[in-house]
């Protein structure tokens, strides 16, 4: 490495010397995408290749061709997974992205009181992903909870209160996103649109809204890449359950994988979701503009 | 649209002390917005209320009505019950692995970054793409084959199994952060330095680090969360009590304490007094850092 660091130094000064300036070599690059790669990219690759093999966690994966997948094909849980991701997925976007926008937009504004809820709005974001649905087991509970009922024991209430407890523990984040979103607004669109008579509902959305466009964005692919991780949520509020109605693709997997030792059929189901990760990421690389190399904070 | 005839004549009475002109969308009052505001304060403070309240509960009379009812003979049993479990060890394991996570992803990430900023060429922009398509990786989907390439390792059932995957799975965002931040250094610093007879290691430390500041703390934040926050890895790459972290003691506690509930949510509480107890300390850092992340 430091072969490499002084090379910029001697020549310092001259035209090529300057334009090489800070320019480190980049093999400096090279320990963190060699370690990025054996714990995230290799692991991808051999999820594909489990796909095609028989493993039951002992031992050496057996070969076993297209069988877990025409299995997989075949399994309607598969189908209703699917839906179900979706589903969770669109529906928690929605719930998010409408109650936290509105919140972070209000947040935006500097008065003291707001300051102090913001500061409260914070506190579910201090708890764990498993501490919040540990809490919301024992409050959702028939016997002991708020709501004296069997909520998770019915298909939609466990689909909402999944939906409700990511919800309520992600809110915080988002908001925080859109508030600093809409403080770096320029005021000078307001002022000026409130001089040609708009009011505030008009402001909102012809100037909050298309000036927040780039934090929808990323606010949005968070959202859904974290609906994926709502897991615990549903390994420790449902069970996937009742029956398999809350049984989204990641528990599937999981049980697959490590409830009933059918590994294979477990990495085939992982590569679904490869796929689905990658297609997302893909359209995240369009959204943001990431891939233009470029500061987004220019042109504010 | 209801005043636009005040706000039309304002300009010509002269123009606005600045201070008011930045506040000028914001100052007036919002009576639907603050309503939803409060709202949303009552959804939030109701669990958190529940949560308390019935932790401070006696177990034989939890049963009899529901969490709301604020206890009638506090009690701190739950807590001990709950401390004497092995509570203290289990912090300790997820206090190690936060540390390791954040240090890992700093020494890896930072490096990365500079390059992908400063260094144009072929292998440096594969690089950055690499970590922009691992943005989207789910850990759940590479599970399966990180628990055959971490029993091949010898490191199952130990704190390094889940602290390397939790430190490559928090690289992706960090990398995104550090270019973001990175990207806002200009040009002059560097040739400044360069003129200095300055290497690219020097500059690395005298003006890239402090100058990123921001963006450092914002991934130090974040890959702290991703640590404290992980479930995944240490469920499936750990098994017995020695690794153990909090979120899996709280798994288990969820069959350990069965109708215990108060003291389930004992542990609940004292799982959030670390992270309150850093959120009172560095509230401005922590809530500045997040809301940067959407700023990019």
């Amino acid at each position: 490495m430091s072969k490499a660091a002084t090379k910029a130094g001697p020549t310092a000064g001259s035209k090529p010397a300057r334009a090489r300036a800070g320019r480190p070599h980049a093999a400096w690059a090279l320990p963190g995408v060699l370690f990025f790669a054996f714990f995230a990219i290799v692991p991808m690759a051999l999820a594909f290749y489990l796909s095609f093999t028989e493993w039951d966690g002992l031992g050496d994966p057996r070969p076993v061709g297209l069988d877990n997948w025409s299995r997989l094909l075949d399994d309607p849980r598969l189908t209703q997974s699917l839906w179900l991701t979706v589903l969770l997925t669109v529906c928690s976007w929605l719930f998010q992205t409408v109650v936290s926008l509105l919140l972070g937009v209000w947040a935006a504004g500097k008065q003291r009181n707001r300051a102090v809820l913001s500061a409260i709005f914070f506190v579910p974001l201090l708890l764990s992903s498993t501490a919040v649905a540990v809490l919301f087991y024992a409050l959702l509970d028939p016997n002991f909870g708020i709501i004296q009922k069997d909520t998770l024991g019915s298909s939609s209430g466990a689909f909402l209160a999944i939906v409700f407890v990511g919800g309520w523990q992600f809110m915080p984040l988002h908001t925080l996103i859109y508030q600093g979103g809409a403080r770096q607004i320029p005021a000078v669109l307001y002022q000026a649109a409130a001089i040609d008579g708009a009011g505030r509902y008009r402001q909102f959305f012809s100037i909050t809204l298309p000036q927040l466009r780039h934090t929808i964005t990323t606010s949005s692919v968070l959202i859904v890449v974290g609906s994926l991780t709502y897991f615990e949520t549903v390994l420790i509020l449902t069970k996937g359950g009742p029956g398999t109605d809350t049984a989204i693709l990641p528990y599937l997997m999981y049980e697959a994988g490590f409830k009933s030792y059918d590994f294979g059929y477990a990495s085939a189901i992982a590569s679904f979701l490869v796929v689905a990760a990658t297609g997302l990421s893909l359209l995240l690389v369009r959204l943001t503009g990431f891939g233009s190399m470029r500061s987004t904070r220019e042109g504010m | 649209m209801p005043r636009p005839a005040r706000t039309r004549k304002e300009p010509a009475a002269g123009s606005p002390a600045p201070a008011a002109r930045r506040r000028h969308w914001t100052r007036r009052p919002n009576p639907v917005a603050g309503t939803g505001a409060l709202i949303w304060l009552v959804v939030v403070l109701i669990p958190v209320y529940a949560m308390i309240s019935a932790s401070l509960t006696r177990q034989d009379q939890s049963l009899d009505g529901n969490p709301l009812k604020p206890p009638s003979d506090p009690t701190l049993e739950n807590y001990n019950t709950v401390l004497d479990s092995g509570f203290g060890h289990l912090l300790a394991n997820t206090a190690i692995v936060a540390v390791a996570v954040v240090g890992l992803v700093l020494v890896l990430a930072v490096p990365l970054a500079y390059v992908a900023v400063r260094t144009a060429n072929r292998w440096s922009g594969a690089a950055f793409r690499l970590f922009l398509l691992g943005v989207a990786i789910p850990a759940q989907a590479v599970v399966v084959p990180l628990y055959l390439l971490i029993a091949k390792l010898g490191l199952y059932d130990t704190l390094p199994a889940v602290i390397l995957p939790t430190a490559a799975f928090a690289m992706p965002v960090s990398v995104l952060i550090l270019t973001g931040t990175l990207r806002d250094i200009s040009e002059e610093l560097y040739e400044a330095m360069a003129l200095d007879g300055a290497s690219s290691l020097r500059m690395l430390f005298q003006l890239v680090i402090p100058l990123a500041k921001g963006g450092i703390s914002t991934v130090v934040i974040y890959s702290a969360l991703q640590a404290w926050n992980g479930f995944l890895f240490p469920l499936i790459f750990t098994q017995s009590d020695g690794p153990r972290v909090l979120t899996l003691g709280l798994f288990n506690y969820v069959s350990q304490f069965g109708v215990n509930v108060p003291a389930l949510l004992a542990s609940v509480v004292l799982s959030g007094i670390p992270i309150f107890a850093v959120y009172l300390v560095a509230r401005r850092s922590l809530v500045s850092g997040l809301m940067g992340v959407g700023g990019k």
